[in-house]
């Protein structure tokens, strides 16, 4: 008797967009009741692999079967028709319809064809939610008004409200807290003990030694390595096989005592904004990186944005260099020299349609203008000067901002405030979307401004890189510094028993 | 402490060429597409105006009048060019045109002859789009909104001025102008004017710190905010900008017609948009191109000229104007989605 086949089997799939070949033959077996983790660095084609899986595009050579039949998924509803559902990071639901209306959007139970059978929708919904572990949510409800961890529950309902064999999930732990995370990881071992198969994307590798049973390790549009044991594969390996080189997390070293006997230049008195975080005071100094660390939620964004001016303090002041800031004004902010690298790098900081050079340039532009006339030879040779500085790759600014690496985005933002002779940098989760081999080399250039006299603040909701990169950490829970300490003196599990409790050292 | 960076001496000019060349050359030739499809319809639509009517459509007389017709909505459509490059919209460019030209010729104010005229047409249009400025810069109103409350009151005041009538010109140095065989420089005024504004609107698109944060705005304007960009008095000052376009475009409607009309401008706010979107500026801001809206100003008036003159009724117009907009704007899809 013949071995079952793999529910799927994709085979040398290619698929070039003009100028990128984005997958360069690869190979993906999924066995029915596996989680099946697929890694690589950012561009290495993950996204794109799972968007064929989906349907959403279509390969250019190669073949896919599904359960031993030859298949061709020529649109999102063929792909959803045999049974494969995705959850993509960016959650695609509609605001302003119900739980309900969404997890049944496009297959309502109808009578006589087109009357929409409201109670059935909204039952079936609450058997999804419940099986999902989240009874709480109201099937009512509109999604708008829902948390993202909800919204996530709420597109795997959808997803299980089909007949589904194989679930896609891009990167479902990167917008959860740890406690959710574990709910996800009890819903995917659900889900694969009744039969159904899981396709799980993510950056964090322990998360993938928990939940993976065979990992796909994707670099450069191939698969370097299909089907190693997750959980026995050392990560040594792994990381190897995904950069091309054996380390995860590289932390530059610190300075003795950086800043000590300088005056802060950044110097925060009892700020604070109603309903998201208390007064607290801050002080940094040149030369020295403090690290705020807190779960989502804790109101670390919200500090961040309220010293940089976008949000307007119910109390206290920012102090910088000795002077006073107006609060709530971002451009006062920014003259007296603060920077901000925000944590939602596409929405919030660049300009996608442009080239580096002028996103770099953005916020020094009188520099190179004369009556408001821009001397664009003046412009693209500081932005070459500041992009060359951090080794921005590639070296040449006049390509369109959009065509870097996450990693590469980040420091084109980061070379705009040292291009503006900023003097206080804050950055909000400045690795997120960074693949692992970029981060080492972004924790170097934030270290290296800091030993040229920048104060830095960072704010992350990865505990090991405040660790790593931060002299003095802040604590924080629901608001509220609840410790603070030089980073040395603390370790990953004290900073999350903190966060977590909120026991102050006392 | 950081210095700024500063730029290398000279090293402006030494960029790399071979480097740079391949982005730069992409990044032209996609522009190119896009200017180089548009001038060939417009050289189709000349080769079938000399096709269908060679002895009047090639006509001196005929190509000075398609290029002074241009004129008038050619002004309003750069304004517009900045404003939807921006993120916005103004619908009230119409109405505007309305109530300057006939402010501008009330019996009072003709009394103050050509100056008078032109510095009342300038003033109504900066202060309508001061109004809509403050209202959607500071007031927070969505420039769809503000703009059409405007298109309504403006249109609304020219026909209380006017009572209906047209009020007809007789300050001379205007109606001079106005001449079939006037020339400024070689060139009819009219066509003179638009050149200029056309000029100064490029440069001030692609040279200066304000087109920069026009592009900047539109393309994002949280990011814009977040990188010390002061959002809304760039706001206000590109409807300031749209006004004073209608301003000189009411000037220049006077000029050609002789006269103020409470009816004037009238559908000028779909025309403009039109132009400019064909042109290639993107609807939903970020991109512009003033070179395009000039290009789709010229293709739709060279499409008028020649309907009107192989006798071809404006509902029939009407509805080749509208296929182009569709061919256009599937034309960039396509463009846009290999690059």
């Amino acid at each position: 008797m013949a071995p079952e086949p793999p529910l799927l089997s994709m085979s040398g799939i290619t698929k070039s967009f003009p100028g990128v070949r984005a997958l360069d033959g690869v190979d993906l077996d999924v066995q029915a009741g596996e989680v099946h983790c697929l890694l690589g660095q950012n561009g290495a084609g993950k996204s794109t692999l799972i968007k064929v899986l989906a349907g959403a595009h279509q390969p250019d050579t190669g073949t896919i079967h599904w359960r031993g039949e030859p298949v061709t998924l020529r649109s999102p509803i063929a792909a959803m028709r045999l049974g494969i559902a995705t959850i993509y990071q960016e959650l695609d639901l509609v605001e302003h319809l119900s739980v309900a209306e969404n997890v049944h959007l496009g297959h309502e139970p109808t009578a006589a064809g087109f009357v929409v059978r409201r109670r059935t929708a909204k039952e079936s919904t609450a058997h999804l939610l419940k099986r999902l572990g989240h009874p709480e949510i109201d099937p009512g409800r509109l999604v708008g008004e829902l948390s993202a961890a909800q919204q996530q529950i709420v597109s795997m309902a959808r997803a299980l409200s089909h007949d589904v064999r194989l679930i896609v999930m891009d990167e479902p732990s990167a917008a959860l807290d740890p406690d959710e995370v574990d709910n996800l990881f009890r819903i995917v071992g659900d889900l694969t003990a009744d039969g159904v198969a899981v396709v799980y994307i993510s950056h964090r590798l322990e998360e993938i030694r928990r939940i993976g049973d065979r990992v796909t390790v994707l670099k450069d549009g191939r698969a370097v390595a299909g089907g190693l044991p997750a959980k026995s594969t050392p990560t040594r390996d792994v990381v190897a096989l995904m950069t091309g080189r054996n380390v995860e997390y590289v932390f530059p070293e610190r300075p003795a005592a950086p800043g000590q006997g300088e005056q802060p230049l950044l110097h925060v008195r009892g700020l604070a904004r109603d309903g998201e975080f208390e007064p607290f005071d801050l002080t940094v100094r040149p030369g020295e990186i403090v690290g705020l660390a807190g779960l989502v939620g804790s109101g670390r964004s919200e500090i961040l944005e309220t010293i940089y001016g976008a949000r307007k303090p119910s109390a206290g002041q920012v102090v910088v260099a000795g002077r006073p800031l107006k609060p709530g004004s971002v451009r006062a902010a920014v003259r007296a020299g603060l920077g901000l690298a925000p944590e939602e790098r596409k929405a919030q900081a660049l300009l996608m349609l442009e080239s580096v050079t002028r996103n770099v340039s953005i916020s020094s532009m009188s520099r190179f203008a004369k009556a408001g006339w821009i001397d664009r030879g003046a412009e693209l040779g500081a932005a070459r000067a500041a992009t060359r500085e951090l080794s921005l790759r590639p070296d040449n600014p006049s390509v369109p901002i959009r065509t870097l690496s996450g990693g590469n985005q980040q420091k084109a933002v980061l070379a705009r405030w040292l291009l503006r002779g900023c003097r206080v940098l804050l950055l909000d989760e400045p690795t997120r979307g960074v693949d692992v081999g970029a981060r080492a080399e972004l924790y170097a250039v934030v270290r290296r401004l800091a030993d040229e006299g920048l104060a830095v603040l960072l704010v992350s909701s990865e505990v090991p890189e405040v660790l790593g990169l931060a002299d003095r950490v802040l604590v924080l829970r629901e608001g509220r510094v609840v410790h603070t300490a030089p980073a040395q003196e603390l370790d990953e599990h004290r900073v999350l028993d903190l966060v977590m409790e909120g026991s102050p050292a006392s | 402490m950081t210095q700024p960076v500063s730029p290398p001496r000279g090293s402006a000019d030494k960029v790399r060429p071979a480097a740079e060349a391949p982005a730069w050359r992409g990044l032209m030739a996609r522009a190119d597409v896009r200017t180089l499809s548009l001038l060939g319809v417009l050289a189709a639509l000349i080769v079938i105006g000399g096709i269908t009517k060679p002895d009047e459509f090639l006509d001196t007389r005929n190509l000075q009048l398609v290029l002074t017709q241009a004129s008038v909505i050619g002004v309003v459509t750069v304004g517009m060019t900045f404003v939807i490059t921006s993120g916005g919209i103004d619908l009230s460019v119409g109405a505007i045109v309305a109530l300057a030209s006939v402010w501008a010729t009330t019996v009072a104010t003709q009394e103050y002859g050509f100056g008078g005229i032109l510095f009342t047409s300038v003033l109504v249009g900066l202060g309508c789009g001061l109004v809509n400025g403050l209202l959607i810069a500071y007031g927070g109103m969505v420039p769809f909104i503000a703009t059409l409350a405007m298109l309504a009151s403006a249109r609304g005041l020219a026909l209380q001025i006017t009572d209906g009538r047209t009020q007809i010109v007789t300050v001379d140095g205007v109606l001079d102008l106005g001449e079939r065989d006037a020339y400024v420089l070689g060139v009819p005024p009219l066509v003179l004017v638009f050149a200029v504004v056309t000029i100064i609107g490029w440069l001030l698109l692609n040279r200066t710190t304000f087109g920069r944060r026009t592009v900047a705005v539109g393309g994002n304007a949280e990011a814009a905010r977040l990188a010390g960009i002061d959002v809304r008095r760039q706001r206000l000052y590109l409807y300031l900008l749209s006004g004073l376009c209608c301003g000189i475009a009411a000037f220049l409607l006077i000029i050609l017609s002789g006269s103020g009309q409470n009816t004037n401008g009238n559908l000028y706010e779909l025309d403009a948009i039109a132009a400019a979107i064909i042109g290639g500026t993107l609807l939903s801001g970020g991109r512009g191109t003033i070179v395009g809206s000039v290009l789709g100003v010229l293709i739709f008036t060279t499409i008028t000229n020649i309907f009107a003159l192989n006798n071809l009724q404006s509902d029939v117009q009407q509805i080749a104007k509208g296929a182009i907009i569709v061919a256009a704007v599937l034309v960039q899809r396509r463009t846009a989605s290999t690059t």
